[in-house]
């Protein structure tokens, strides 16, 4: 399961950085969170993937004993999906807004703050 | 006591949901920004006297013990950051009072200023990784909007520029966040620096510490990941580039020191290499591309990333003299930068235009603003006795105790080169006589006393804090070094938090 995972992870870096090295603004936003996912999911596997131990304190016992599921990770996962999910959200209204008010989606062509003002 | 610590965030918060139902009055969200921002800086002073009095303030949120729950700490690093970051706030309001349009007012360019300043609080505060990556994201999406606000096409090219660039940076946060808690089970700073050193991947730890370098290198625009600053800062009224220039990038270096002198203090020797490149070559291109530019407030933002150089030379140096002088410089320079962009916006209402070409004779008309302009922009060169001399001073003889000669030759030559810029603005906006035809435009004429006085009173007061800094150097000078001595007894850190250890 930890190899399958890792190569998944390792798919969606490898996809996540082709995308936003290309000029479309829309790709580049499938990039970005094509990356947010990778980055979920390494969260979630190198917190220990276990299967059918949940974090349960048993009853009559005061603390967690044996082995049991890490919950902290999926809690850390839990507050960056919904983080990105309102950054994405944002970001694909700028993008759109800059798409309408710029009259184009390709990223090159936007170098107007990056140049000396023309005269 | 320790509960002041959750204050600087809870107060910027409760004030902005406040100022929401204030949604058609403007008048009513100016007054509750005003109020808010001087009390949040009647607070922070309080933080500050508090750290210094009693030692380091920590606050388990929610009763949690570490590290189990959240904590927030405050060490003498982070209170002096809280403080200094309530000032600037405090003169952002009042200078926005004055420049910002009506329309940006009325969508909630108030209640978005003070969720930044609730993003920067928490970020110096807290003192678990994770808490910093949600203060980083909570800061973060503050500034996004309040540089696209208005939504003018070079702020929508610029906003494309830096939100890109900074949700690429998140992610590889996050993923440095998860692989530490993978490795060490606990995401606390202090349980961290506690377990770090006796962790057996080293190779690993050292993978992840360079992510974290890389991150918080985007966000204080070290070397050569400095690029979407001067594509961005000069794009947004100049109320919002001057809080960004003050704050914003000093946070980054601030999270790169408590990384690297508290987390992955044995880390340095690799590290510090790498940052002591890093420094030099910051401080050479920030300045070298300050040299072409001729837009006040692109020059200025150049002049932010050789600034930066500074700082991290500092950190790099890693003795207990050059992390002093590192914090002073950060404190001199949030000071002096704000109040630089604060003057380039007096200048643009007064001719028009931030095009260095297009403007002139500020100080034929206006002798009273030349001399404002000065004091900052002569602190920053470091001429003495203003802040900017000492700091550098610090800085640069921490550097020849350390034998590094050709990065502190590197820091010398680059003061020389931005006196250069500033003597061009100087020479520029002020000296020189209004080239004809005249841009159109001047708004300062047609300026009530009441906006005036708004406009002048933040630059006044950064320009007396910058002097009194240089004045009465020993005494801040001894709190840098009470700070640096803290940050580099990681045991310091570890105590408080985590209560006596077996």
């Amino acid at each position: 399961m930890t190899l399958l995972l890792a190569l998944v992870i390792g798919c969606l870096y490898a996809a996540g950085i082709f995308l936003i090295l290309r000029r479309n603004m829309v790709k580049v936003i499938f990039g970005l969170i094509l990356l947010a996912h990778a980055a979920n999911l390494l969260i979630f596997t190198v917190g220990r993937l276990t299967k059918g131990i949940p974090a349960f304190v048993p009853e009559g016992s005061g603390m967690l004993t044996g082995r049991f599921a890490d919950p902290l990770p999926q809690a850390l996962i839990l507050t960056a999906i919904v983080i990105g999910f309102g950054v994405q959200a944002f970001t694909i209204v700028l993008f759109k807004r800059t798409w309408l008010t710029l009259g184009t989606e390709d990223l090159d062509m936007m170098k107007t703050t990056d140049e000396p003002p023309k005269e | 006591m320790k509960q002041i610590l959750i204050i600087p965030i809870l107060f910027p918060l409760l004030s902005a949901i406040t100022m929401l139902f204030f949604r058609r009055s403007v008048a009513t969200q100016r007054i509750i920004s005003i109020l808010s921002s001087f009390l949040l800086l009647a607070v922070a002073g309080g933080l500050l006297a508090a750290v210094i009095s009693e030692g380091m303030l920590t606050l388990q949120v929610g009763g949690w013990r570490a590290p189990f729950g959240i904590t927030l700490a405050a060490d003498l690093l982070s209170a002096v950051m809280v403080a200094a970051s309530a000032l600037i706030g405090l003169t952002t309001v009042l200078y926005s009072l004055a420049t910002i349009d009506r329309e940006r007012e009325r969508f909630f360019y108030y209640p978005l200023l003070q969720l930044l300043m609730m993003g920067i609080n928490g970020a110096f505060l807290t003192g678990d990784v994770f808490n910093l990556y949600v203060w980083f994201e909570v800061m973060l999406i503050s500034s996004f909007v309040l540089l696209v606000l208005g939504g003018t096409p070079v702020q929508l090219e610029g906003a494309i520029k830096y939100v890109t660039i900074n949700l690429l940076s998140s992610s590889v946060f996050l993923a440095a966040a998860g692989i530490l808690y993978g490795m060490a089970g606990t995401l606390n700073m202090a349980d961290l620096a506690r377990i770090t050193p006796y962790l057996p991947q080293q190779n690993l730890l050292a993978v992840v510490s360079v992510l974290f370098m890389i991150t918080f290198g985007v966000k204080a625009a070290v070397f050569p990941l400095f690029f979407w600053l001067p594509a961005s800062y000069h794009t947004p009224p100049v109320a919002v580039s001057a809080i960004f220039a003050g704050l914003l990038t000093k946070v980054g270096v601030y999270a790169l020191i408590r990384f690297f002198t508290t987390i992955f203090s044995h880390e340095a020797v690799f590290i510090n290499e790498v940052l002591l490149a890093a420094s030099a070559l910051t401080m050479l291109s920030g300045v070298l591309g300050a040299a072409a530019q001729y837009d006040f407030r692109r020059l200025l933002s150049f002049h932010i990333i050789s600034q930066i150089g500074y700082m991290i030379f500092g950190l790099a140096l890693h003795s207990p003299l050059a992390i002093a002088g590192a914090l002073f410089y950060i404190v001199h320079n949030i000071i002096a930068k704000t109040n630089l962009f604060y003057v380039s916006g007096i200048v643009e209402r007064i001719t028009g235009t931030y095009d260095l070409k297009k403007a002139g004779g500020v100080y034929a008309a206006h002798p009273v603003i030349g001399m404002l302009f000065l004091i900052p922009a002569l602190a920053l060169a470091g001429i003495p006795p203003l802040s900017g001399f000492w700091a550098k001073f610090v800085i640069i003889k921490a550097g020849f105790q350390a034998g590094e000669y050709a990065v502190t030759g590197i820091a010398l030559l680059v003061g020389l080169l931005t006196l250069f810029s500033m003597m061009k603005i100087w020479n520029e906006a002020f000296w020189k006589d209004l080239p004809q035809p005249q841009v159109e435009g001047n708004r300062y004429e047609t300026m009530g006393f009441g906006r005036r006085l708004l406009l002048f009173s933040p630059v006044v007061v950064l320009g007396l804090v910058t002097v009194l800094l240089g004045v009465f150097f020993e005494p801040v000078f001894r709190l840098a070094e009470t700070a640096a001595a803290q940050l580099l007894d990681t045991q310091a850190y570890i105590t408080p938090v985590l209560g006596r250890m077996e």
